[in-house]
């Protein structure tokens, strides 16, 4: 070519398309993480965005795609980096996926490098689990560690945004579990998310944000996660629910119902939809447990419309005594002492219903008779206020009729000295 | 009608001005008198300091020695809330609020565990009233306990 | 009768006040049909003397002090004999004695008696009404519960908005940036102190003027009177005045009574000063067409801020107010009907935002 003749033109052709090759791979090879490059800009489900991976612990904890997936994140040609020599995997096969991570997290003489305190038996629980067990006989459907725990956007539990917060835990369960579709084929129901978000528990952990009420894992396990069990439901609602479990033991129903092989506390509280007990639990209209087994009219029956009156005996003495301490209120008396001890009334009448699960009669009368003796101090306090009052108002009138002769008497007075 | 009238007949009835005159002087006399004791009685009996004492809301009685055994506890009502005394095995006082910082629930006093139990959920805390076990986010609220003579003073800690 | 004759004798012969007394046995009180409002100004005296004696009966028991006070009040209420009815009869004495504060105000507003010569009784007087209006405000907070608290805070709040002045005046008024403990200490000490000592020297002067000049006719009947001198009723002061005020002091200790006994005022809940505000905060009733007419008044009004317009304004109308008298100088026919104009509307203004203030969320 005539333009490359002179010597100085074919140097510096040369340096410039030196100069080129040198700025291609240097860009391509500044970023560490090369898949990122692509995959940051190809759309779902090939896509991770750049975003979406520096919220996830892996990531900000240094680890790469590679990490994970294999293959060669410094090359930037795609078939280098996504090359089987180098050990890229490609896509992970859901069943591959629980030994993947517990690769390493179920490694602790690499986790501790991390996190020195974050437990590695995650795996070992896991095939423990129906999930791990199905998925160990073939089945692909159940839960692996990334539907719970979220992929390339992983977030430490405690972090509120985790799928595995204990607030979002219900959420992650539901997903399945909830889906009568995706449950074809599988013989359990799908209504637990239905009958959980009504229960107390959620209201509790879900609408106020109290952290300790319990959610699916909480009684079911987590990574080993299983039905507790009929014969040992008891224990998981006495981790918290100690006094009602202490009576329930030593009462008639525990022997009865583990001979029938009924589950429990489940029998009459159910598991999922558990709501706010009521004293008409103890009733014989609706919302009536006892007699779904007992006859009506045998020893146990009348037995149950005792404890019943005896609830609904205590439970009326406190508001009787708390209506008289309104009206005294009202009227302007000081009645604060009074209702402190209705506080303590209301503790016994708490007391009595937890005592309730002993299915003792005596037990039962003893804490209502110990709420009985308060409310009717109360009741007492609350008459002395009445009765302060209408002192005041009998003092008042005294006072106003003493004036009354007064206004008279000047009034008769003026009369005279003006006449 | 001259009061004269009646001086020769003391039989005769007062004249009627008489009369009126010393029935206003009655019922003014009686109404000041009845009038002045209403406003004095109140007066006079709130002068006399009642035999209950005010110490405030910053500190209370909460019981007195020998009342509480080592290794045990009880309730005291401190301002509208109640609160907890607790005798340790060594002899020593210790007090805190009794309300369960859970879902409000009044603690009581563990001889066994030799903690702060709250029966509604199996909260524990121990004896500084530090949450240590089960759903109590926050401690208790501790109080300065003082033994003057027989009395023992409870008393809230002083913010600075 | 006679042992106060004698008792009488025995002062005069030590005190020798007989001259200075005298006058006073000659003074008179016109009667007209309007004669009623002329016993408005002594029961407001002697609601100032109950609230006098039921305020020093409540500081033997009392404790200012963000973590006493209102325990102490609690105290008063429960535990003290009679402690309900001394702090109901002071709470309530109080409202009254604004109410007949105003009403006396406003009745000497219509009867003109602020005329020359009796200025400065009416400059007294209007100084009076904002003392006792210092007594309520700063008297509201001593209980140290939630409501008090705010409306101290709101109200106190306001004061800070008048420009230059307003921050220093706020952080006086409250003893630092915010209403504490520190507020409560103060407030107690204009309370006890401060207002009362400014009060008893203002209401001397006041009395003793209105002894000095004389009760005010009404310029319609002083012009009848003048025509027709034999037309003129009055009644002298002594005693029959006097006693016909006595009357109605002992109706206003009746009605203080009742109200005391059969509505006690209420105790509240301890204040919080980390609680949030309740919602619909408001000053006591006296306050309420100042503070309503502030919540009215748009954010902006041209390029000043509206509530600082406000408050300007209700102090400008409280200055000129004290200095009323002083308008009707020179053109007195056409003042009068110009004063008694403004008096309506100030009036019913009042009235109106107060009921406003009262029933608006």
């Amino acid at each position: 070519m005539a333009i490359l003749q002179s010597k100085t033109r074919r140097l510096a052709a040369a340096i410039i398309l030196w100069l080129i090759g040198f700025a291609a791979c240097a860009s391509y090879g500044q970023t560490p993480d090369s898949c990122l490059d692509c995959h940051s800009a190809l759309p779902e489900p090939l896509g991770v965005s750049q975003e979406k991976f520096s919220q996830d612990i892996h990531a900000q904890r240094g680890l790469t795609c590679a990490s994970c997936h294999g293959g060669d994140s410094t090359s930037a040609d795609p078939d280098q980096a996504m090359s089987r020599k180098a050990g890229w995997k490609g896509k992970i096969e859901r069943k591959q996926i629980p030994q993947l991570c517990g690769s390493c997290h179920s490694n602790p003489a690499y986790i501790r490098q991390f996190n020195p305190s974050l437990r590695t038996d995650q795996l070992a629980e896991y095939d423990t689990s129906v999930h791990g067990k199905r998925l160990a006989h073939g089945d692909a459907k159940v839960a692996v560690c990334t539907d719970c725990h979220s992929v390339h956007d992983l977030r430490a539990p405690s972090d509120p945004r985790s799928t595995v917060n204990p607030v979002n835990v219900a959420n992650a369960c539901a997903r399945c579990h909830a889906d009568a579709n995706y449950m074809k084929g599988h013989s359990i129901p799908t209504d637990q998310f239905a009958k959980y978000s009504t229960s107390v528990h959620h209201d509790a952990l879900a609408v106020r944000g109290d952290l300790s009420a319990p959610t699916c894992s909480t009684c079911h396990g987590n990574h080993g996660a299983v039905p507790p069990g009929v014969d040992k439901v008891q224990n998981v609602c006495s981790t918290c629910h100690v006094f009602q479990s202490q009576m329930y033991e030593k009462s008639s129903h525990k022997a009865a119902f583990q001979a029938a092989s009924l589950p429990g506390c489940v029998v009459c509280h159910s598991n999922h939809g558990i709501r706010h007990p009521t004293d008409a639990m103890l009733g014989a209209g609706p919302g009536a447990v006892c007699m779904r087994c007992h006859t009506p009219g045998d020893a146990c029956d009348q037995a149950r419309a005792g404890l019943f009156a005896d609830l609904n005996r205590l439970d009326e003495a406190i508001k009787g005594a708390d209506q008289v301490l309104a009206v005294a209120e009202s009227s302007g008396m000081e009645v604060s002492e009074a209702r402190l001890g209705q506080n303590q009334a209301r503790d016994s009448l708490t007391k009595a219903r937890v005592t309730i699960h002993s299915f003792r009669t005596d037990l039962v009368g003893e804490d209502v008779q110990a709420g009985l003796k308060i409310a009717a101090k109360s009741l007492q306090a609350g008459q002395k206020a009445m009765a302060e009052r209408n002192y005041r108002r009998v003092g008042l009138g005294m006072a106003l009729v003493a004036i009354g002769i007064m206004l008279v008497g000047l009034r008769l007075y003026i009369k005279k000295i003006e006449s | 009608m001259a009061s004269g009238e009646s001086l020769g007949n003391p039989n005769q009835q007062q004249p009627p001005s008489v009369l009126r005159r010393r029935f206003v002087e009655v019922l003014l006399g009686s109404g000041f008198v009845a009038t002045a004791a209403a406003f004095v009685y109140p007066v006079l009996r709130y002068l006399v300091p009642p035999t209950t004492s005010d110490l405030g809301s910053d500190a209370v009685v909460a019981g007195r020695v020998g009342e509480l055994k080592p290794n045990s506890g009880k309730i005291f009502r401190f301002g509208n809330r109640p609160g907890l005394l607790i005798r340790e095995a060594s002899g020593e006082y210790r007090a805190m609020s009794a309300t369960c910082t859970h879902l409000s629930c009044t603690v009581q006093f563990r001889e066994d565990l030799r903690e702060v139990w709250c029966a509604c959920h199996n909260g524990k805390y121990n004896l500084d009233g530090r949450n240590i076990s089960g759903p109590p986010p926050r401690p208790l609220e501790a109080f300065d306990v003082q033994v003057r003579g027989e009395e023992i003073f409870v008393r809230r800690r002083r913010e600075t | 009768m006679s042992v106060l004759r004698n008792v009488g004798h025995w002062l005069e012969e030590r005190f020798q006040w007989d001259d200075l007394v005298a006058p006073l046995r000659e003074k008179t009180v016109p009667v007209h049909r309007l004669s009623y409002w002329y016993f408005l100004g002594g029961i407001t005296l002697f609601l100032f003397v109950i609230q006098v004696l039921t305020g020093i009966l409540l500081l033997l028991y009392y404790r200012p002090g963000a973590n006493e006070a209102f325990e102490s009040v609690q105290y008063i209420m429960t535990q003290v004999q009679f402690g309900w009815l001394i702090r109901s009869i002071h709470s309530w004495s109080a409202n009254l004695m604004i109410f007949t504060a105003f009403a006396h105000m406003f009745s000497v507003l219509f009867l003109k008696a602020y005329r020359k010569p009796r200025e400065l009784t009416w400059v007294s007087g209007v100084i009076l009404l904002f003392l006792v209006m210092g007594f309520g405000f700063s008297g509201y907070l001593l209980p140290w519960n939630t409501l008090a608290f705010f409306a101290t805070k709101v109200g106190t709040e306001i004061t800070g908005q008048v420009p230059i002045v307003g921050k220093p005046m706020m952080i006086f008024l409250r003893g630092g940036e915010d209403v504490t403990g520190a507020t409560l200490t103060r407030f107690f000490g204009f309370h006890v102190a401060v207002l009362p000592g400014l009060a008893t020297v203002l209401i001397l002067v006041h009395v003793l003027l209105v002894q000095r000049l004389g009760i005010s006719i009404p310029p319609q009947l002083e012009m009848e009177w003048d025509a027709n001198p034999s037309a003129k009723r009055e009644m002298k002061f002594f005693p029959n005045f006097a006693l016909r005020e006595l009357m109605a002091w002992y109706i206003a200790l009746g009605v203080l009574g009742a109200l005391a006994a059969i509505f006690p005022w209420n105790l509240g809940v301890k204040a919080d000063p980390f609680a949030p505000a309740p919602a619909g905060i408001k000053p006591e009733w006296y306050f309420l067409f100042m503070f309503q007419t502030l919540k009215l008044i748009p954010a902006k009004v041209w390029f000043i801020d509206g509530e600082v317009l406000g408050v300007l304004a209700f102090g400008l109308a409280g200055l000129l107010w004290v200095l009323l008298p002083f308008f009707e100088g020179d053109h007195p026919s056409r003042m009068k009907s110009w004063i008694t104009g403004l008096a309506i509307f100030a009036l019913t203004y009042m009235t109106g935002m107060s009921l406003y203030g009262h029933f608006a969320k």
